[in-house]
């Protein structure tokens, strides 16, 4: 290379540092005002799931549903030889099929949907059963204080103290907007804690377990909230969900 | 150096190997991430946590090429110093319409380049930053709008990256000249006259 004072290459407005440092700026800023714009995108995204056949307003980043999962892939359980079991410390263990399910007292609930990361759902409609009758089918012992979630994913579990448990926005799912919940939603059968972040409600649910001490859930052993009401955990400021 | 009929050395094996590894392991960042990231995706593939270590690695590697290359290559150090610069000739470059016919005195690199090179650069840097983000919450305690924060502008600039890199694909499948001087380090005399006329009448 030629050094002289025409060398186009030490000439000419230092743009490209500029460049970079601005967008460094920027991706700054958008870590900084992240639950703002997650927010305003996935208002956005989230109303349109709700009319999109495609699926594709999935993609629109900061909203609509996010699939994840803590482990490295699972067999499905599909709806015909899915099982759900309800015992630990209770009188009358119960092995729940789904259609079990669908004949007993069914209740709807419409809440959004609001994950600690940042993405809600805005309306989603949920039909299931209450926890509490299935608690009170199966009559836990005396004394005991809490709930656990296990999903058939074989890793994931939750947990609720018995009071949260019994709850009426607390459900044993199988239909979404409805229609019967996919693999991807955590079915055929999922817990759903409306007033609490998403990862409270336990997908693909497999047992619940009635114990006499709290155990502490997946999330919760990594440092998330055991009560996670939604806007008053999580050091987070959200709206309340249900 | 004056060789004008023979082909115009323009970049090093150096400078050939960063562009290649580099654009290997952002090959298996788009791949890995478009898994975690689509759903119907995600359940196709299943094996996440396969998936998510491979994404991790791949994005630590990221740089190491880049500074490898900086490290041992003056000529690529010089390259980047081009490119970081802008021209009154590199405006006009973007400005007219004919800019291919107009007998422009371009240097080794248009502005087109410079200024797709500085936001990659930039772009990458910020996807780094914010990949190095969302590893940390299991180590150490993140606030939560700090992670939800460093997901959207993952994400954004992802998109962002995806649209530019498609369109660097994009414009190099209509060069095959300059793909063939990216592939074997030399470039056609005419080619270098016609896009980069003030770099050829250097060499």
């Amino acid at each position: 290379m030629t050094t002289n004072h025409d060398d186009p290459a030490l000439t000419g407005q230092p743009v490209g540092r500029r460049l970079v440092l601005g967008l460094m700026a920027l991706g700054a800023a958008g870590v900084a005002a992240g639950p703002w714009v997650s927010r305003g995108l996935g208002a956005v995204s989230g109303a349109l799931s709700k009319h999109d056949p495609t699926g594709l307003s999935s993609l629109i980043p900061g909203g609509g549903w996010r699939y994840y999962t803590v482990t490295d892939g699972f067999p499905y359980q599909p709806p015909s030889s899915y099982r759900l079991r309800v015992a630990g410390n209770v009188s009358r263990e119960l092995t729940l099929t789904t259609s079990d399910l669908k004949g007993r007292p069914r209740t709807r609930l419409t809440s959004d949907f609001q994950c600690v990361t940042g993405w809600r759902v805005p309306g989603v409609r949920w039909e299931g059963v209450r926890l509490a009758d299935l608690l009170d089918e199966a009559v836990p012992d005396s004394d005991q204080t809490a709930v656990q979630f296990v999903s058939y994913d074989g890793t994931y579990t939750e947990s609720l103290t018995m009071a949260e448990a019994r709850r009426p926005d607390v459900l044993i799912v199988d239909t979404l907007d409805g229609k019967p919940i996919g693999r991807a939603h955590g079915g055929p059968v999922r817990l759903l804690v409306a007033p609490m972040y998403g990862y409270k409600s336990c997908k693909w649910l497999s047992e619940i377990r009635v114990t006499d001490q709290l155990i502490p859930g997946y999330w919760e052993v990594l440092g998330y909230d055991q009560d996670a009401w939604v806007g008053k955990s999580n050091g987070r400021r959200d709206a309340p969900t249900g | 150096m004056r060789r004008p009929a023979e082909a115009l050395p323009r970049f090093t094996r150096i400078e050939t190997w960063v562009h290649r590894s580099t654009a290997a392991i952002v090959a298996v960042l788009f791949a890995t991430g478009a898994i975690l990231y689509v759903e119907q995706l995600s359940l196709l593939v299943g094996r996440r946590l396969l998936v998510e270590g491979t994404h991790i690695v791949a994005g630590l590697l990221l740089p190491l090429p880049a500074l490898l290359g900086l490290w041992r290559s003056r000529e690529l150090r010089a390259d980047v110093h081009a490119l970081g610069r802008m021209t009154p000739v590199d405006w006009e470059w973007l400005r007219r319409r004919d800019r291919r016919d107009a007998g422009l005195a371009v240097g080794k690199f248009n502005g087109g380049q410079k200024l797709a090179s500085a936001t990659v650069v930039g772009a990458g840097i910020v996807l780094f930053g914010t990949g190095l983000l969302l590893l940390a919450p299991a180590r150490i305690n993140l606030a939560v709008s700090v992670r939800e924060g460093a997901t959207i502008t993952h994400d954004l600039f992802t998109f962002g990256l995806l649209f530019l890199l498609a369109g660097h694909i994009w414009i190099a499948l209509r060069h095959p000249e300059a793909r063939r001087a990216l592939r074997t380090g030399v470039v056609d005399p005419a080619y270098a006259a016609r896009e980069h006329a003030a770099w050829a009448a250097e060499q």
